[in-house]
């Protein structure tokens, strides 16, 4: 990881690089480095980082969603880079909204994008513009919703409890 | 067991008469009728389906392939990797609504008679699975003869389903599934604007429709 200084130098090289609307903010918390990324400028930012930085991070360990429903722009995806040599972690967020929860595909940068971006959909809806097969990967084709949204029904049925089986009388009838 | 040889013997040598000779065979002969018969021979050959779900199927192939625990004992340790010469389907584990049309499909191409054995408490109820992903029982899309609980259950609680399942087998006179829990109406191709004349109708001849 780098530290919450080396994260602002990351910072202000991918400002330097491709314009201040690149990066939103930094956010350092538990050892963590986080680079918020504004949703157009991902793809750019990531090649970025992984191929002409100084210190790049050349593989995505992980691509995988978030929905903090109370706040806005409601969902994240969490690029997870991961740079073998300097044995060095480095967390790309970005947010997008409900209302247009598109976020450019990486997968021309990382070939393991591929399915990981998929289950982002299947789960969040979040849709990745130039993914050549964006479908459903985990749940079936005609299954309606996106099941991890907080706002989701949890589904499955009620289970009867001593503290519940009053709500419904004479069950054992 | 010598004395009976020799009686053997002198019956085919023809020196057993009258008296003698009815009385051996009285001895030597059990009579039934052709359907107890029929139910005792298919539940001393069983064959379980070679089909597994999830953490339950590594504790049914430890009883239905493992000498330690000699399903052959039973009858029951021929297992079966096509669902056209299967007639036990063990749900081994937990569905999910992904699987449950490929496992009820699988259920269809069996043949009659068939029975399903729900193992473990995954199978049976979803278990601990109260979500959006899974099944909530197998008994929401496959008529299920006998539930196994446990988490997984023990070898010896599945041995005692299959013992269940051959008591019912002998139990229950020999009907299909379908009349058995009276399933009209229930196959997979089932349409209901279609007759009982409808060429592409699944129901069983003879069989009342609902």
């Amino acid at each position: 990881m780098p530290d919450a200084t080396g994260l602002e130098l990351v910072a202000q090289r991918v400002r330097s690089s491709l314009g201040d609307e690149a990066v939103v903010g930094t956010s350092y918390f538990r050892g963590r480095a986080t680079l918020d990324v504004a949703p157009a400028a991902v793809h750019d930012v990531l090649a970025y980082l992984s191929k002409t930085d100084e210190e790049p991070w050349e593989n995505l360990m992980s691509l995988h969603g978030v929905d903090y429903l109370p706040e806005e722009p409601r969902f994240a995806v969490h690029y997870e880079l991961l740079s073998m040599e300097r044995s060095d972690r480095l967390n790309v967020r970005t947010r997008v909204s409900l209302d247009d929860p598109h976020v450019p595909t990486v997968i021309d940068l990382f070939p393991t994008g591929d399915y990981q971006e998929r289950e982002v959909f299947d789960m969040f809806g979040v849709v990745f513009d130039g993914h050549p097969d964006m479908r459903r990967i985990l749940m079936p084709e005609d299954y309606v919703g996106f099941p991890q949204r907080r706002d989701f029904p949890l589904g499955g049925e009620p289970v009867l409890y001593t503290f519940n089986e009053n709500k419904l009388p004479r069950w054992y009838d | 067991m010598r004395s009976q040889q020799l009686k053997a013997q002198q019956m085919l040598r023809g020196d057993l008469t009258d008296e003698d000779l009815e009385e051996f065979v009285k001895e030597r002969l059990v009579f039934t009728r052709f359907e107890t018969a029929q139910n005792w021979a298919r539940k001393n050959a069983i064959f379980p389906l070679g089909f597994g779900l999830a953490c339950c199927a590594i504790e049914m192939i430890t009883v239905i392939g493992s000498p330690r625990n000699d399903l052959a004992r039973f009858g029951a340790e021929a297992i079966r990797f096509t669902p056209r010469q299967a007639d036990l389907l063990i749900l081994s584990g937990r569905i999910s609504i992904k699987m449950a049309p490929i496992i009820r499909r699988l259920y269809d191409q069996m043949l009659e008679p068939k029975w399903v054995i729900a193992m473990g408490a995954c199978a049976s109820s979803a278990g601990m699975f109260n979500n959006y992903a899974v099944v909530q029982g197998g008994d929401k899309f496959l008529p299920v003869d006998v539930y196994v609980p446990g988490c997984p259950p023990r070898p010896e609680a599945l041995i005692y389903g299959i013992m269940k399942l051959q008591d019912k087998i002998m139990g229950t006179p020999d009907i299909g599934w379908r009349e058995r829990y009276q399933a009209y109406g229930t196959e997979e191709n089932a349409r209901p604007e279609a007759g009982p004349d409808s060429p592409l109708d699944f129901a069983e001849p003879g069989g009342p429709r609902a």
